[in-house]
């Protein structure tokens, strides 16, 4: 039967790709690409709005001076792009597609037509996104989050109207594609295991990717559910949104009903946490198998990491009302929301305490070598992680959040943790899985260069923010030199920030170069570049894939002249 | 061989021991110790009919799950929507929800959503006879679709009947001056008719894809997915509509 043939392990290692195909690392292929190119748009929209805000009377070429109402379609724009079209599809579709089937022992994800689909669904949401730009108005104005009635009617600005559908449609259509995306992922992970591979003996990167999938299909459903609900308000006259009596450019617009934006933010928000956490927990996984690989020594406690998975996935579910303590809720519901997001940090600190531990313990240089690019990058994961979620905590305590909402210290927060961490954590995956998908290694030391340089000018771009936040400056503030001039004393911190944004948006020139100089000039890698346990790096001379007997966390064991025992190595012999 | 609904007992015929004998030995591998989801005692991964149909049925369980979702997500706005009120300029507190009479003819919509479900379970149930699927394993014409296709076509019809009846609940709604933004149960009521409409619809293209895939599909065990799947979706729709139905009769 052709379900059963023999697992081809050397599959993934050829080169050429087509975009039409079925197979789950071409899909994955064209997730990567497309995640580039978001990538690279919302850097380009990012440079713009850094320009804008640290010299705010620049003229553009083309276009002018920015407006504040480019601003915000800026604003919007990267905020859409980097989270849904870097951040929610790299990490959980474009890695996970290559990797996933070979670290469960699959030949193929579980149904490849979907897979594809569920592609091409993503591109066609990120074409009509970049529509938005080209069409009369331009782009829409209410920020990622599209708060209404801001959002819910035409006439409230530039980009609203047309610009604003287009988002609308987008967004569903990549709702769409995620859940598609995470059916399929989810019933490979249940269905397409080898034999021997019990869910606890799966690597943490499957677990991660297993509870994102979950939380996607789940919460992306109650996205579709509220942007229907903001298509009627906009195109049907209801006002599920809108409150009666509101008045818009000095009219009286005319609705029948009440309608309420806490509602937008309830139903948003309950999608926006979960969100956050699909795209940080690929890495998380990642920064787990890869401290035991390069460390060569187990994590304290394996199935505690899966559990700290799952309760990351669960928890992420209860806290969506920290984004709202200053939304007039019930202040009560604000205590509970500060107590179910503190409980979060709990298994986040108890997975970057294993994660210390683990390299406190030694064992990264063990071989007198340079720590290889993709261990840095993890290192950096965890500097970023720990740098980014330290400040979660701090906007959790609902009279501190009262000051510091919507000011630079949660623009900070979140570029930390998300901009920083979740992209550090794909730039591992690139350097540890490029010799998995070509049989080449990326080069060392265009990768340290890029470590550095990146670590370096994030850290100095994002850092000042908190302090910005704190001095009071609101985000989405176009200008600071003006009438009020009351942040007019931070333009030097912004130019500050602006000129390191630059270098580190240009420091990514030296990812790319390696990505691409690497795929035909790279050192040719063995079948197990890293001396790792998972399936995926299996030897090619084994031909059919054996049963599973190990979990994939024994590092640090004798066996065989090794310190490591790969996952499909024969049990040893009963007495 | 495809599969049939008749199940191998996993329980051994086990031979009396007889005074003084030793109780026989149960020498299957039991959970634990690295095996403890093999409940059905098959060989891990292996890769056949079952296998593949748990597989699509699996898939569509959590498309289904995210579906779900999308209707918490409404019902929950819907709940909370009705006990909303706001203050007017008058420092008066206004609770403007005035609960919608659900037409009649939505109970005989109810009525036919159930019997479609049960003409489905039909239609699933006659593509899995043991005797059917033997002939058709061995290349003798395909009496599964035989016995199929008259249940599909019954449940279709149901189908569409009860999307025609809930279209003539909204007209008669209309003619009462009830539109969809007329007020906030009226948004309600046609946002959640409307979207479970949309569904079933989509559940009966569901239904002609196995149609087409009963006529052109090479593999008995494709046109077993095709139907079993479109059957599943439909009792869930079926399910669905029972809670937003009653939903909306005895909770506004």
């Amino acid at each position: 039967m052709k379900d059963e043939a023999a697992f081809a392990p050397a599959a993934a290692r050829r080169s050429g790709w087509s975009p039409f195909s079925r197979d789950h690392r071409d899909v994955a292929i064209s997730y990567l690409l497309l995640s580039l190119v978001a990538v690279a748009v919302g850097t380009l929209l990012s440079v713009v709005m850094r320009l804008h805000l640290a010299w705010p009377d620049v003229k553009l070429p083309f276009w002018g001076v920015i407006k504040p109402e480019d601003y915000l379609a800026l604003v919007t724009m990267h905020g859409t792009m980097m989270i849904f079209f870097v951040l929610t599809t790299a990490p959980q579709n474009g890695f996970g597609n290559l990797v996933l089937p070979a670290q469960v022992g699959a030949r193929e994800m579980a149904f490849p037509a979907i897979n594809l689909a569920s592609f091409w669904t993503t591109f066609a949401a990120f074409t009509v996104l970049i529509s938005a730009f080209f069409v009369r108005g331009g782009a829409p104005i209410s920020g990622w989050t599209s708060y209404p009635p801001f959002s819910a009617i035409a006439s409230t600005g530039p980009g609203q109207g047309l610009g604003m559908d287009l988002w609308l449609a987008s967004i569903a259509l990549f709702c769409i594609g995620s859940s598609m995306a995470a059916v399929n992922m989810l019933t490979t992970v249940v269905r397409r295991r080898c034999a021997g591979m019990t869910m606890g003996r799966m690597p943490l990167t499957v677990w991660a990717w297993f509870v994102s999938a979950l939380s996607t299909l789940l919460a992306f459903s109650v996205l579709f559910a509220a942007l229907v609900m903001l298509f009627c308000d906009r195109h049907c006259g209801t006002s599920f949104f809108v409150p009666a009596s509101e008045i818009v450019n000095g009219q009286l617009l005319a609705r029948r009903g009440d309608g309420s934006p806490l509602l937008w933010l309830h139903l948003f928000w309950f999608f926006g946490h979960p969100e956050v956490y699909i795209a940080i927990l690929p890495g998380m996984g990642l920064a787990s198998m890869l401290v035991m690989n390069f460390t060569r020594r187990r994590l304290p406690s394996y199935r505690g990491m899966i559990a700290t998975t799952i309760l990351i996935g669960l928890l992420g579910f209860m806290v969506w009302g920290h984004h709202m303590f200053v939304s007039g809720m019930n202040p009560y519901a604000s205590t509970a929301f500060a107590l179910t997001t503190m409980a979060i940090a709990l298994p986040s600190s108890a997975t970057v305490l294993a994660w210390l531990g683990t390299l406190a313990r030694g064992g990264l240089r063990r071989n007198g070598g340079d720590i290889p690019a993709a261990m840095l990058f993890t290192l950096g994961f965890i500097s970023f992680f720990v740098s980014g979620g330290l400040t979660g905590p701090v906007l959790a305590q609902p009279n501190l959040d009262a000051y510091l909402h919507n000011t630079f210290f949660v623009v900070a927060h979140f570029h930390l943790i998300m901009g920083m961490a979740a992209v550090f954590g794909l730039f591992a995956a690139t350097h540890y899985w490029f010799p998995f998908f070509n049989g080449r290694l990326m080069n060392e030391r265009l990768g340290r260069w890029h470590f550095w340089l990146t670590l370096v000018s994030a850290y100095l771009a994002f850092f000042p923010m908190h302090f910005a936040g704190m001095a009071g400056e609101p985000r989405h503030f176009s200008q600071l030199t003006g009438s009020l001039g009351t942040f007019a004393h931070l333009i030097p911190l912004h130019r500050w920030i602006s000129a390191w944004a630059f270098v580190l948006a240009a420091a990514q020139m030296l990812f790319l170069t390696n990505v691409f100089h690497s795929l035909k000039q790279g050192s040719p890698a063995g079948s197990n570049p890293w001396a790792a346990t998972t399936l995926e790096w299996l030897p090619p001379a084994l031909g059919e894939i054996p049963a599973v007997h190990c979990s994939p966390d024994e590092y640090g064991v004798r066996h065989a002249g090794r310190d490591f025992k790969g996952q499909w190595e024969p049990p040893p012999e009963q007495e | 061989m495809p599969l049939t609904v008749t199940r191998t007992p996993v329980e051994v015929e086990r031979k009396e021991p007889g005074f003084g004998g030793r109780p026989p030995m149960d020498r299957r591998p039991t959970g634990g110790g690295g095996d403890g989801e093999n409940w059905e005692n098959r060989p891990p991964g292996r890769r056949g009919p079952r296998e593949l149909l748990g597989r699509y049925r699996l898939g569509l369980f959590f498309a289904l799950a995210g579906d779900m979702m999308f209707f918490v997500a409404i019902i929950s706005a819907f709940f909370v929507r009705q006990t909303t009120g706001h203050i007017d300029a008058r420092n008066q507190y206004i609770l403007d929800w005035h609960p919608l009479s659900i037409p009649p003819i939505l109970w005989l919509n109810t009525a036919v959503i159930l019997l479609s479900s049960v003409t489905m379970e039909m239609a699933r149930r006659q593509m899995f006879r043991e005797n059917d699927v033997l002939e058709e394993w061995l290349g003798l014409g395909r009496p599964t679709m035989r016995r199929a296709v008259p249940w599909l076509v019954i449940t279709s019809v149901l189908g569409s009947v009860f999307l025609g009846g809930q279209w003539i609940a909204w007209k008669q709604l209309q003619t009462e001056g009830i539109f969809f933004a007329s007020n906030p149960a009226s948004h309600f009521f046609y946002l959640i008719t409307g979207a479970h409409g949309l569904h079933l619809l989509i559940g009966i293209f569901a239904m002609v894809g196995a149609f087409w895939a009963l006529y052109a599909a090479k593999r008995l065990e494709i046109r077993q997915i095709a139907v079993d799947c479109s059957a599943w979706y439909w009792h869930t729709m079926g399910l669905f509509w029972i809670f937003l139905f009653g939903m909306l009769v005895y909770f506004q």
